[in-house]
């Protein structure tokens, strides 16, 4: 039989002084055949955690499994089948997975609970279940009333230089944060596109089916735009100040709806996507893509302080100007929602100087909000002091340092 | 392992919607073990209705007669047409008692990521049915999600000449609900469709 992976630890928060009361922080997390977790219990303080530990400790399975506490597909983007621990040996494989987590917000204690079912039919489609102070919840939206996240991964370090979904996918977690229902926008916006390609690939010429699908394209892609705009907009005002050390920045959105936002009422612009729409199906056809709407749209982002776009910037001085944004939007998210989100930072310390490092976690304990920072190094996190609670990450369990 | 007749037993069950093969082949044990009780009568209420229930030729409805008892009970409102996706759907607003007039049934909604168009649903008899006259509103109940309302767009579109009122059923808070439970998306169209005291 194999041993257990059961690790529980206890740690008094007011061992901790000086930190800001938590405008939100995970208290409880407990974990059920969650990736390399089998059982994992985990009490922590309101403060934010620094986890350490080697190459494929499972640091940043714990991030995923925080970034399921918010609506989405989580940090990796996974599957859910695929974020069911795998059998060693000849254990039976588990059938699902659980993510639960008591938070202190500001409307007081909330539970949550997240996984994959493994009592669900068999038949069905996986989904995710999402419980909230044992209730059910019809929708994984409902947890965006109580948690949004932004991760920062090494994977985003390229983000200036990916293409234009990356850029817009990361936007769009962003805007979540501040519009909860932009997710099921984005989502209905892209299942009528798709519909609207297979229709036109199909060599369908149906014109009513097609009318059906544009309106829905154009109510879902008009409202989408609309909620990017005012968080860039916003997002510019607040990065253009710089935080400490980190660059100033600019963010526009770049692209032709996102022109129509800014200059014509919503409805004008449903209206002349409707008609854009309706005017290029044959050309859609012809090219296999669809020429117009919010999906074409790019996030374009400068480095203010070298006067450069954000892309032409070394890769240290592309993470700060990520960071810089990551910062930016938590101060906003603050001050609009009254509650900051949580910050997954992965692998943060790298690529960061030793000033930057430390203004950067000066904000993140002002912040209020739990951040989750990882790191192979205890060294790198030393200026936090006594500002957060280190754990050591190794093999499927939890031990503070 | 078992024998072909089980084996058959199993894998129709397994085709049945919620039954995957493990839960079928518990039905099937089951089954077997309460063979008179049970697996008999199952069998022949099996064969009774699939010898005797059809399509009503009218409005898709499931039943023994066509055009189906709610076609031909006159007290119903022929003026009033409720579209529903499925029978299930028109189950559902019968059990209420809500609605006296009758009901066409298009057996889904519009998917071209699973094939379904116009063609494969219960929709040109529809449209003869509001151009052949005497129709004075035409409900649409179809789902509210992006497949259900699409294709009540469509619907719209290709009644459109017909001039005949079309409305749908209201989105929001559902009844007993608390606002505090509500996503924000359902809150937001709540409040878009929010009408006089």
């Amino acid at each position: 039989m194999t041993a257990q992976a059961i690790s529980a630890l206890a740690y008094s928060s007011d061992a901790v002084s000086g930190a800001a009361p938590a405008l939100l922080a995970v208290r409880q997390l407990r974990l059920t055949d969650f990736r390399n977790y089998r059982q994992l219990r985990l009490d922590c303080g309101a403060e934010p955690v620094v986890l350490v530990g080697d190459n494929g400790a499972g640091k940043t399975n714990l991030l995923e499994a925080l970034s399921f506490l918010a609506p989405g597909r989580g940090l990796r983007r996974a599957r859910l089948d695929d974020v069911c621990r795998r059998p060693r040996g000849e254990e039976p494989p588990a059938a699902g997975w659980a993510v639960a987590a008591t938070l202190d917000t500001t409307d007081g204690r909330v539970a949550i609970g997240t996984g994959l079912e493994a009592g669900r039919s068999e038949t069905s489609l996986p989904r995710r279940a999402v419980r909230i102070d044992g209730r059910p919840m019809q929708s994984q939206t409902a947890l965006g009333l109580h948690v949004a996240a932004v991760w920062l991964t090494p994977q985003l370090d390229r983000l200036f230089l990916d293409g234009a979904t990356e850029r817009r996918r990361f936007l769009d977690r962003l805007v979540t944060a501040l519009h909860p229902e932009h997710a099921g926008d984005v989502a209905a916006y892209e299942n009528a596109q798709r519909q609207r390609s297979r229709l036109l690939s199909d060599g369908n010429r149906d014109p009513h089916w097609f009318t059906a699908l544009e309106d829905t394209m154009a109510r879902h892609g008009v409202a989408l735009a609309a909620a990017r705009a005012d968080t860039v907009q916003r997002l510019d005002a607040a990065a253009r100040l710089g935080v400490g050390p980190f660059p100033r920045a600019s963010l526009a959105m770049a692209g032709e709806v996102d022109r129509w936002i800014a200059t014509m009422a919503a409805i004008d612009v449903e209206d002349r996507l409707r008609g854009e729409l309706a005017a290029s199906r044959l050309r859609d056809a012809e090219s296999g893509t669809t020429s117009c709407g919010p999906h074409r749209s790019d996030l374009a982002v400068r480095h203010l302080d070298l006067d450069l776009p954000a892309a032409e910037g070394s890769t240290g001085q592309q993470k700060a100007v990520l960071v810089s944004i990551a910062l930016a939007h938590a101060r906003l998210v603050a001050l609009s929602r009254g509650r900051p989100p949580l910050l997954l930072l992965d692998e943060i310390a790298a690529h960061l100087d030793a000033e930057r490092r430390m203004a950067l976690f000066d904000e993140v304990v002002a912040l209020g909000a739990q951040s989750w920072m990882t790191g192979t190094d205890a060294e790198l996190f030393a200026p936090l002091g006594g500002r957060a609670q280190i754990l050591r990450v190794a093999d499927g369990s939890i031990a503070a340092v | 392992m078992n024998g072909p007749e089980i084996e058959r037993l199993i894998q129709l069950l397994g085709r049945l919607p919620g039954l995957g093969p493990r839960s079928a082949r518990r039905v099937a044990l089951h089954l077997l073990k309460k063979r008179e009780t049970l697996m008999q009568p199952l069998g022949t209420a099996l064969a009774d209705a699939a010898r005797a229930i059809r399509a009503c030729s009218v409005c898709g409805n499931l039943d023994t007669i066509d055009p189906c008892s709610i076609c031909a009970d006159s007290r119903r409102d022929a003026g009033l047409i409720c579209v529903v996706e499925d029978v299930g759907d028109l189950w559902a607003m019968e059990r209420g008692r809500i609605f006296s007039g009758r009901y066409h049934v298009l057996g889904g909604s519009l998917s071209a990521l699973d094939g379904i168009g116009p063609e494969e649903l219960n929709i040109g008899s529809l449209v003869k049915r509001v151009a052949a006259g005497g129709v004075r509103e035409v409900i649409m109940a179809t789902n509210a999600t992006v497949d259900g309302q699409t294709t009540a767009h469509y619907l719209a579109e290709r009644l459109a000449e017909h001039e005949v009122p079309l409305t749908r059923l209201a989105h929001g808070v559902p009844v007993g609900g608390e606002l505090d439970w509500l996503d924000d998306g359902t809150l937001a169209t709540a409040f878009k469709a929010r009408r006089a005291l």
